[in-house]
């Protein structure tokens, strides 16, 4: 673990954490901690979820999406360097800003713009929406619109992995995924303290992107330092920066491990800059120019194509040919959910209940309930 | 324009008979004028105009029988905008009753209250029935013509299942009397009806497969001759149609047939009430105060009662009053029936007060002009047959009444007084009571308190 | 089993969730209980007792005062193939996890597209009369039977009781169980064995042929009592118990009511809005034509129900008032014994 890039709260390392306050803006990518081809393939990650998002805003703006849509636009580091650390059979809950996680999960790019097209072959079968992108396979066991939603559920999922089978180092483990101004509702206090009694297998991790919607951390929080928050449970945090891939992989790893290995929950803070509004319909002029400024140049798409290109990891070119490829894969993505077919009327009652039972409605408005014989 | 309807007259009213109209189609009336008399069932009583204009329709017959609430006239300003004289409910109503003459034009009634697609109806008076409405031309020409719709009847209540019942009958729920909460036609009167139309011929069938198609019964239905097959006894036997006062006659007293009844008989010693009386009419001669043994009857009941209020109750179902005001009835014998009119807090009242009321009463119910409140709110009967010689009787009880007085002749008794045989006046009392609100030993504590006062009759004024 | 189904044992409302409890417990693994005070404690209405010795801590597991903690733990683990049973304490508190219920159980699965179902109970008691005052007293039914994803059931007697947590522990959908605290002593006659009820059946406990009363848990009690007076007058009152709230099971209702004419809605919930309403609206969906008055409700007065005996007493609806309404409705349809 690279502590200038770290800073931990645990009952044992809470004064080292104070004096540690970590600064997210610094991006200082890892490069030592990975591969050359592991950066590249994090960089054609972060280009698709960049990609994506930007037509996600335009689609949105055509009116093909409906509805609220969140972005990552600026998390892409965050997401991929978490979506990174989390192994196929570990689950993930996250909050309704879930595109990249649900593409970083392994979700066809096709099915999840199809998902926000409100198509058939959507990823939630086009009954989710932008927020709401779930995938049993993947594991990733959904996006979350209501604030602090996710959070209960996801600890469930952890206590339900203490039936599956000892801790250890291939046990699964479970992660949460919230925005800043979530640590402040009532839902992740109980829910930490509930992971505390029962020593579950959960990360929680807060992407910092310090506004929620228009309301800074310091005006939120009585604890701004977001990481230290679990420290009421005795859970240990961890705040990374945001905009650096490896930092962000490297303290998931490390909090999943513990994770599996001690059933410890853990709470990562990851330092982020959201680049655009709270959603695409929001113009954020509460932002002040400077403050833009900052999170336009921690920006971290550009830096560390910037990186790769001045190691020598890849040229003009080659960066150009993954632009292109994602490009191509993203507009594949929308032809795909252009081309899928409209839910039709007579689906709607298609997913009512799990075990069918009689009497379930099924009367559309204006139709009678009670049919006489 | 506004209605005059049927109004409720008495406690008991739930229809009347427009005995005679005193104003003519035409006339100019304000409100408070007296256009009409109503046959009750309890008196004659004034039908009183509620607006000023001018009289423009009467919608019913003399004689007809109308339910509270439906109208009887239209008071319009005179330029004739009332309804159509085709709709001649008038004359409908003259052969029955107003609400009969709805018969098939529910749905008009229906609509009435939003007024506009109901006029289509008057050009086409025979079309009636549910379809009516959607029959009606949708240019809003037709409904500026005239504003004239649904007058020969008031709106049908009956429930769902009433009218879904009086349909597979083959009845109109127009043509049954309805039991339910403001005359609602239920399931339970359709039956009756038809117990009552079994008997009938292929009249209800008519208006059965008319019902099928969507349209009312076509005014030939009605009319069908009456039924041909009624038992022999009854072509021989002289039909009186039953009165409104006849009917409540009925009705109460079958009522109070259901009341477990005991009877309680006392003989009272006269000589000294008609000493009394005799004295007082004579002494207050001049004043034209005449005191009748029945007024001297109606002031010791009162004080009998004032002495015990147990009495003074009537029953309620589920609860007993027991009443704070004395208000004695007497049954007056009427050319039609029989009418109890009631001199309110008799134990407060001076004999002559009692005998100036209840001779102004009496007066009053023989000529069916007693007001509601003169007739109701008894809380005691006596009922006296004396004057036709009858020596005792027992008396039905006027629910929801506890106890009548049965009042019958005062007769001559043999007696040996001071060694001579010779003879007294003696009454007989009979108290019929109620069982539910009183028991044998406090009615008879009644009626023997009773009997010492009117054979000692100074207690009487006291 | 067929066999056992035959026998039936008369115990409590509480002894028979307490043995459908077990039952599953000993047939599912994946059933677990969570809960305040499930364990240790035996629960607060001792419904769990005896659970913790036989399954020991990680299948009965106490909870911290936290419903909206619990209850949407309660719903991870169901994703991932638990069964939980979740015991609220008492209705009042389930308020505090409605997010978590209504945003979350109920949504789930069609909200993703049918891909994972959440198979979970919410148990809980509601119900007024014990002197709880205005937060510990409500019946809220109608909050949760409001909500298309839920189910929602309510029985009324030792039997359902048993039979409709064994069927809604097995079905795959979130189930609301209500309880009711004036039921928990109630005795009955409950058949051996696991066969579950169907959820979403409504069931005539009680055949009559002049009135029906419709109600649920506690308030089925009350009808049956009163129709089993009533009989003894002649006037013969048909019970129809809802048993199931959501799915509501209106051909049932309708049924009867089309066999009788009258209809009276006894609930202990507050009048407005209420399950009351909702049948109102379907009789006169399915039974407009045989109806001979208005549908009638007897329903809880509207007030926050004071802590005064007194005044506690008048406001819950009781066998007077469904009495009274009875014979007021018989009257206004001319009815003869």
């Amino acid at each position: 673990m690279n502590e200038s890039r770290t800073a931990k709260a645990s009952p044992r390392a809470a004064t080292k954490a104070a004096r540690q306050p970590a600064k997210g803006s610094a991006a200082t990518p890892g490069a030592e901690a990975a591969e050359p081809g592991q950066l590249v393939e994090f960089y054609r990650r972060m280009v698709l979820i960049r990609k994506f998002e930007l037509t996600a805003d335009q689609m949105y703006k055509r009116a093909k999406i409906g509805g609220y849509c969140h972005l990552n636009l600026g998390e892409e580091a965050s997401v991929v360097g978490l979506m990174d650390a989390l192994r196929p059979t570990d689950y993930l809950f996250t909050n309704y800003r879930d595109h990249g996680y649900a593409l970083m999960r392994g979700m066809d790019t096709g099915k999840v713009m199809a998902e926000l097209f409100g198509k058939t072959t959507g990823v939630s079968k086009g009954r989710g929406g932008s927020m709401h992108m779930f995938d049993t396979e993947k594991r990733m066991l959904g996006g979350y619109g209501i604030v602090g939603g996710q959070i209960p559920p996801a600890t469930g999922a952890a206590l339900a992995l203490t039936y599956r089978g000892a801790a250890g180092p291939d046990a699964e483990a479970v992660m949460c995924q919230m925005g800043d101004g979530t640590t402040n509702i009532g839902a992740f206090h109980e829910s930490l303290n509930l992971a505390a009694v029962w020593s579950l297998p959960i990360v929680y991790v807060v992407i910092n992107n310090r506004l929620g919607m228009g309301t800074t951390v310091e005006k939120a929080a009585g604890e701004p330092e977001l990481y230290k928050r679990g420290s009421s449970y005795r859970i240990p945090g961890v705040r990374a920066d945001g905009g650096d891939v490896l930092a962000v992989r490297e303290a998931a790893t490390e909090a999943l491990d513990q994770a599996r290995t001690q059933r410890q929950p853990a709470l990562l803070e990851l330092m982020s800059y959201r680049l655009r509004g709270h959603s695409v319909v929001d113009p954020a002029r509460y932002r002040s120019a400077a403050d833009l400024e900052t999170a336009q140049e921690a920006d971290p798409v550009p830096a560390l194509r910037a990186q790769l290109i001045a190691d020598g990891t890849l040229d003009e070119k080659q960066a150009a040919a993954i632009e292109t490829q994602v490009e191509d894969q993203v507009a594949a993505a929308v032809a795909f959910a252009d081309a899928s077919p409209d839910s039709t009327p007579d689906q709607l009652f298609d997913y009512a209940y799990a075990t069918p039972v009689p009497n379930a409605p099924t009367a559309l408005p204006g139709e009678r309930m009670v049919v006489l014989p | 324009m506004p209605e005059v309807i049927m109004p409720r007259l008495s406690d008991t009213m739930e229809e009347g008979i427009l005995g005679r109209w005193l104003k003519h189609e035409g006339d100019p009336v304000k409100a408070g004028d007296v256009i009409g008399e109503i046959e009750t069932d309890k008196a004659t009583m004034d039908l009183e105009a509620f607006d000023d204009g001018v009289l423009e329709r009467l919608l019913v017959a003399e004689g007809a029988t109308v339910a509270i609430g439906q109208p009887v006239a239209f008071i319009g300003d005179g330029t004739g905008s009332g309804p159509d004289s085709d709709q001649d409910a008038g004359s409908e109503a003259g052969a029955g009753s107003g609400k009969k003459t709805d018969d098939g034009a529910a749905s008009s009634v229906d609509v009435e209250a939003q007024d506009a697609e109901a006029s289509a109806e008057v050009g086409a008076p025979s079309s009636g029935g549910p379809s009516a409405g959607e029959d009606a031309p949708a240019d809003g020409d037709a409904h500026a013509d005239t504003d004239a719709h649904g007058l020969d009847g008031g709106r049908v209540f009956a429930s769902p299942l009433a009218r879904k019942m009086a349909v597979e009958r083959g009845l109109d729920p127009a043509d049954i009397k309805g039991t339910g909460p403001g005359g609602r036609v239920v399931r339970a009167d359709v039956l009756a009806a038809g117990e009552h139309a079994s008997g009938e011929d292929t009249s209800g069938e008519h208006a059965a497969a008319a019902s099928r198609d969507g349209k009312a019964p076509s005014s030939s239905s009605k009319s069908v001759p009456a039924p041909a097959s009624a038992p022999a006894a009854q072509q021989d036997s002289l039909e009186i149609p039953l009165t409104q006062m006849r009917k409540v006659v009925a009705k109460r007293l079958t009522e109070s047939a259901a009341v477990p009844h005991f009877f309680l008989t006392a003989v009272v010693q006269m000589d000294a009430l008609l000493e009394f009386r005799a004295g007082i009419n004579k002494r207050f001669a001049d004043s034209g105060v005449k005191a009748s043994v029945t007024d001297l009857l109606v002031r010791a009941c009162a004080v009998a009662l004032r002495a015990h209020p147990v009495v003074n109750s009537s029953w309620a179902g589920d609860k007993i009053y027991q009443h704070r005001h004395v208000n004695v009835g007497l049954a007056v014998a009427v050319p039609d029936g029989l009418i109890v009119p009631v001199v309110r807090d008799a134990d407060r009242k001076g004999l002559a007060e009692i005998a100036t009321e209840a001779r102004d009463l009496a007066g009053k119910a023989r000529e069916g002009t007693l007001s509601l409140q003169e007739f109701s709110g008894g809380t005691f009967t006596v009922s006296n047959l004396g004057m036709f010689g009858i020596d005792n009787f027992t008396a039905i009880i006027n629910p929801p009444e506890a106890a009548i007085l049965a009042v019958g002749a005062a007769a001559d008794e043999p007696v040996v007084r001071d060694g001579e045989l010779t003879t007294r006046k003696v009454l007989k009392l009979t108290l019929t009571v109620d069982h539910r609100v009183l028991d044998g030993a406090t009615a008879a504590a009644f009626l023997q308190d009773l009997k010492q006062i009117l054979e000692d009759p100074m207690r009487i004024v006291l | 089993m067929s066999a056992d189904a035959d026998k039936t044992t008369l115990v409590t409302y509480r002894q028979a969730l307490n043995d459908a409890i077990r039952s599953e417990m000993n047939r599912d693994e994946k059933v677990i209980l969570l809960g305040e005070e499930i364990g240790i404690f035996e629960g607060s209405y001792k419904i769990t007792a005896g659970l913790l010795k036989e399954f020991g801590p990680e299948r009965v597991r106490d909870t911290p005062i936290a419903e909206e903690g619990f209850v949407g733990a309660a719903i991870g683990a169901a994703m991932l193939g638990m069964r939980p049973v979740v015991e609220i304490m008492t209705l009042n508190f389930s308020l505090i996890a409605i997010d978590q219920i209504v945003n979350h159980a109920a949504k789930i699965y069609g909200m993703f597209g049918g891909q994972q179902s959440v198979p979970m109970v919410i148990r809980m008691p509601g119900g007024g009369g014990q002197q709880l005052a205005a937060t510990h007293s409500q019946n809220l039914e109608v909050w949760y039977a409001h909500v298309p994803g839920l189910k929602v059931v309510a029985p009324s007697t030792p039997a359902d009781a048993k039979a409709l947590l064994l069927a809604a522990i097995r079905d795959d959908d979130p189930v609301i169980f209500l309880e009711n605290l004036a039921l928990y002593n109630t005795k009955g006659e409950v058949p051996a064995g696991d066969e579950p009820a169907e959820i979403g059946r409504a069931a005539v406990v009680k055949d009559g042929t002049d009135l029906t009363v419709i109600s649920y848990s506690r308030a089925t009690t009350i009808a049956v009592e009163v129709a089993r007076q009533m009989a003894e007058e002649g006037i013969s009152v048909e019970v129809v118990d809802l048993r199931s709230l959501r799915p509501l099971d209106r051909s049932t209702i309708c049924a009867s009511v089309r066999k009788t004419g009258r209809a009276v809605v006894l609930e202990d919930d507050w009048l407005s809005y209420g399950i009351g309403a909702e049948i109102s609206a379907t009789l006169m969906e399915g039974a407009f034509d045989y109806l001979d008055a208005p549908v009638r409700r007897v329903a809880a007065a509207e007030v926050p129900l004071p802590y005064a005996k007194p005044l506690e007493r008048r406001a819950l609806p009781d066998a007077g008032d469904l009495r009274r309404v009875i014979l007021e409705l018989l009257d206004d349809t001319s009815f003869e014994s």
